[in-house]
């Protein structure tokens, strides 16, 4: 591709902010910043993954997905800042939430050991288990605020932390999942995943890539499901203090 | 030596909110068998210091007692069943008002017999050929009588009402005044009932507490505190001047 369409890709972008702005949405200077950063951030991958490539010591992927964990956690964890702790609970449903399945793939054979393998999946992994576990956590703290009276009249017929929750916790792993679960219902009809699409342009047995898309896309949804269920359970439970009350201020 | 019947004792209690004090050293005690009008303008504290006396929220100083009992002795869901809270406005739980009514005792592992939530229709006033409309078909009176149903089949030992006839036409909240004072004589309970209104006060025509900006200005029956008042700023209290 000519960097000159890249460039007039860029249009794009600015037609949103442009949007933004006539609507008076006050997202421009994110969108700017956003768009910048990925920018930045994707040049600054392609030189580390060419050297990274070269690699092939598990202790380094390890690391290096370890610190996609933590990069992840951050922006995840910012979704529900309202909840005290959540950069960690962001954290822990990530990583249990993409190391389980990615392990686990990687014990059957779908993905092999090596970097050129474990990085890029590894990351579309976690980048999964990010999404969501920011919009489990967002649809929380939303929840708990429109279902604050609930909430109290619950505790205040003596209802534990777990009783007075019940209503929240299942929206919220609920919206978690939804992005997967759409996915996988529109796979092959609304569009052609990328790893797919990748192996095809590349030669590649269209059935081969099928299966392999497969595999990746129910690992995907199994990424989907515990990261929700991990940061949903932990999150909860710290919108309440020891004395049964809700700690999270009213909006 | 404590009253034998004194269910709830509220000594130099304190809530604070953002650094700002809400309400600042109030004692007070509460009998059974008593309804105890607490009176105040809005925003003056008094719903807050029902959650305080539920545990929704926390005191900054002072000691409640339940019964000669410290309350930081006994479990948050233990207290909320015990000091029983309607709300000025309360949620709507999902279900029917039979299953409305159950969730306090459910929320306990207790089940509630068919026959005991019809008596507790009865009990507040609420017709008992509702027992399976959904809640949300409620009207806002139905929708009181109903809160206040959920609160005593927990069976508590103390009464909070915030309210309990705001956004009620006139006659509905004469309806709910002899509905509590019904319920006052038939249980034996105390009764702790917060409003803003001088009339509704006059009208239970029982002990009174007035607070306001904070702080309680009187303690006694609220005839008697509107004759003699000698006190400056319980005068402009009752002359409306908070």
């Amino acid at each position: 591709m000519e960097n000159q369409a890249l460039v007039f890709s860029y249009i794009l972008v600015m037609g949103t902010i442009g949007l933004s702005w006539l609507n008076q949405m006050h997202l421009e200077k994110e969108i700017i910043l956003s768009s910048l950063r990925a920018t930045g951030q994707l040049i600054v991958a392609g030189f580390l993954l060419t050297v990274i490539f070269e690699i092939e010591q598990i202790e380094i992927f390890s690391f290096i997905l370890l610190f996609m964990c933590l990069v992840a956690a951050r922006i995840s964890g910012g979704r529900g800042k309202e909840i005290p702790s959540s950069y960690s609970i962001a954290f822990v449903g990530i990583l249990i939430g993409s190391l389980l399945p990615f392990t686990l793939l990687c014990i059957v054979g779908v993905i092999q050991m090596g970097a050129r393998f474990m990085i890029p999946l590894g990351g579309m992994v976690i980048g999964n288990s990010m999404k969501a576990s920011s919009v489990a956590l967002n649809r929380l703290v939303a929840e708990v605020g429109h279902q604050r009276s609930q909430i109290e009249t619950l505790l205040s017929l003596g209802a534990s932390v777990r009783q007075a929750a019940r209503t929240v916790i299942t929206p919220a792993i609920k919206a978690g999942l939804i992005p997967t679960l759409d996915t996988m219902k529109s796979v092959g009809l609304v569009h052609l995943p990328g790893i797919m699409t990748g192996y095809i342009i590349a030669g590649g047995d269209p059935m081969t890539a099928v299966k392999f898309q497969l595999a990746i896309i129910y690992m995907l949804a199994g990424t989907s499901g515990l990261t929700c269920l991990v940061v949903t359970l932990m999150a909860y439970k710290k919108c309440f203090n020891k004395q049964l009350q809700l700690r999270l201020l009213e909006s | 030596m404590k009253p034998v019947n004194s269910l709830l004792k509220v000594c130099g209690v304190s809530f604070s909110r953002d650094g700002k004090f809400i309400f600042k050293n109030i004692s007070f005690e509460l009998f059974a068998g008593e309804i105890l009008i607490l009176l105040g303008p809005s925003g003056c504290g008094k719903t807050s210091l029902l959650r305080c006396l539920n545990r929704l929220e926390s005191v900054a100083e002072g000691e409640i007692f339940l019964q000669g009992v410290p309350i930081s002795r006994i479990t948050s869901p233990d207290l909320r069943r015990r000091v029983g809270m309607v709300f000025q406005t309360s949620a709507d739980l999902l279900g029917t008002v039979e299953e409305s009514i159950s969730v306090g005792p459910s929320l306990n592992q207790q089940k509630i017999s068919a026959h005991a939530v019809t008596s507790l229709m009865e009990k507040v006033g609420l017709d008992t050929s509702l027992r399976n409309r959904k809640v949300s078909g409620l009207s806002t009176g139905e929708h009181q009588r109903l809160s206040l149903a959920q609160v005593l089949a927990n069976e508590p030992q103390v009464l909070m009402l915030d309210e309990p006839t705001s956004g009620l036409d006139p006659t509905a909240v004469l309806t709910v005044e002899n509905l509590v004072q019904k319920l006052n004589a038939s249980l034996k309970t105390g009764i702790l009932l917060v409003t803003h209104d001088i009339n509704q006060a006059v009208r239970f025509n029982s002990r009174t507490l007035v607070l306001a900006n904070g702080e309680i200005l009187a303690d006694g029956n609220i005839q008697e505190l509107i004759n003699s008042s000698q006190n400056l700023q319980l005068q402009k209290f009752f002359q409306g001047q908070f």
